[in-house]
């Protein structure tokens, strides 16, 4: 339901912006603890694309990994998206990236 | 994120005063020209028919600077905005009615309740005794920073107040949108299961404390607390967890402490992170 709606709004939001150009392609960015799952979204862009600027364009989805870094022993970590400690055992960790629900760029005709 | 751009179909919000029952629609203001801004820049390859245009956006950037809008509003009139979520039926209204009855005279409290469809949850904490805004979300499953905002303009806290909102059930979407609040409360229920923070750990990393309520029901289920909290543990180590029963009154003290102590925390403290 959640990626429904959001992908509902990614077309939204790209056809509007392109004013009216046909568009190909979609690079999406989206974090691997931005709580989206890419696979939803691919399962339902088609569906939502037809009849938009959007149509059979292609989806590109890039994860952006969840990195951060550890406040104690200063080290920089990958997080997956149900452990957030670092391996010296510290929970006071500085985000990095891993959050990211963007539009990067889109490809127009 | 759901009735962002969806304007024109039937993903309307309504916002009741229960007192006066006057309904009024609600309209995003900005929805009809965030769109049509003019920050994306063109980028023309002549050598082919096909451009590449940089767009660049986030999806929430709308949503989080009206959030930043709203936590500094609260802040200017020193308020405390708890933003409360859970799954259907863990609780939240019933633990509003109680802390409202039981805090009422230590604290002037009111209410934005965030529900698909109803005034039910209003019409409750109306009874409890709190002044309370209903925001009707529509086929929306969560509650947004605006939304929040002309709620807020229509509750119209005083100063130095304690203001609860209930989102809708679902511990799904609530956890993407901030509202500017000064803390995240996920309510879950010991009938829900203890793995529900490994299934939904979005929302566990956001949230500030977990209250496990109804906790009056273990001796007749099969649920194991420890294992609960570790999973909560797991997803976000730093978690405050409280045990409850919002029905028997079990474990409410530890909650109004926690209360407290947020409450004579200003907003800009040390006690504040994100
Ligand atoms: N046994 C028990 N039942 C509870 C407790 N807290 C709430 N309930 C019951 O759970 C049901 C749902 O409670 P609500 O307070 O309406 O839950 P809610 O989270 O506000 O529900 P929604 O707004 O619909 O998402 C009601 O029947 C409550 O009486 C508790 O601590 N123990
Ligand atoms: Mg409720
Ligand atoms: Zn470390």
């Amino acid at each position: 339901m959640h990626e429904l709606a959001l992908t509902e709004n990614i077309i939204a939001g790209v056809a509007e912006r392109v004013e009216g150009a046909r568009v190909t392609r979609v690079v999406l960015q989206i974090g691997k603890l931005s709580g989206v799952v890419p696979e939803a979204v691919r399962f339902c862009f088609d569906v939502c694309a037809a009849g938009t600027a959007l149509e059979g364009a292609s989806l590109e989805i890039v994860e952006i990994p969840a990195r951060a870094i550890c406040r104690s022993c200063k080290s920089t970590i990958e997080l997956s998206d149900m452990i957030a400690l670092c391996s010296c055992g510290s929970a006071n960790l500085r985000m990095l990236s891993g959050n990211e629900l963007r539009v990067k760029e889109v490809e127009v005709l | 994120m759901c009735s962002t751009c969806r304007c024109s179909d039937e993903a309307h919000t309504t916002i009741t005063d229960v007192k006066d029952l006057h309904k009024e629609r609600y309209h995003d203001p900005y929805a009809a020209h965030h769109c049509s801004g003019h920050e994306h820049h063109h980028d023309h390859q002549h050598d082919s028919e096909r451009r590449l245009i940089h767009l660049e956006y986030d999806l929430l950037e709308k949503n989080n600077r009206l959030a930043e809008r709203n936590r500094g509003w609260f802040e200017g009139r020193d308020i405390c905005a708890l933003n409360m979520m859970s799954s259907p039926g863990a609780g939240k209204t019933t633990l509003l009615e109680r802390t409202i009855g039981n805090l009422r005279a230590e604290y002037q409290i009111s209410v934005i309740e965030g529900d698909q469809a109803t005034t039910r949850d209003a019409d409750r904490i109306d009874a409890a005794g709190s002044r309370v805004i209903q925001v009707n979300t529509g086929s929306g499953c969560h509650l947004d920073s605006a939304m929040l905002a002309d709620a807020l303009r229509k509750l119209n806290p005083p100063s130095h107040s304690l203001v609860m909102i209930e989102n809708v059930g679902n511990l799904i979407c609530p956890a993407l949108f901030d509202l500017g609040e000064r803390k995240k409360v996920v309510i879950m229920s010991v009938t829900e299961g203890e793995d529900k923070p490994l299934k939904y750990p979005q929302m566990f990393r956001v949230a500030d404390l977990m209250i496990l309520n109804k906790v009056d029901l273990l001796p007749h289920i099969s649920f194991s607390v420890e294992r609960c909290i570790a999973h909560a543990r797991k997803v976000k180590p730093l978690i405050q967890i409280i045990e409850t029963s919002a029905t028997k009154g079990i474990g409410l003290d530890e909650w109004y402490l926690w209360l407290r102590t947020e409450i004579s925390t200003n907003g800009n403290g040390s006690a504040h992170s994100k």
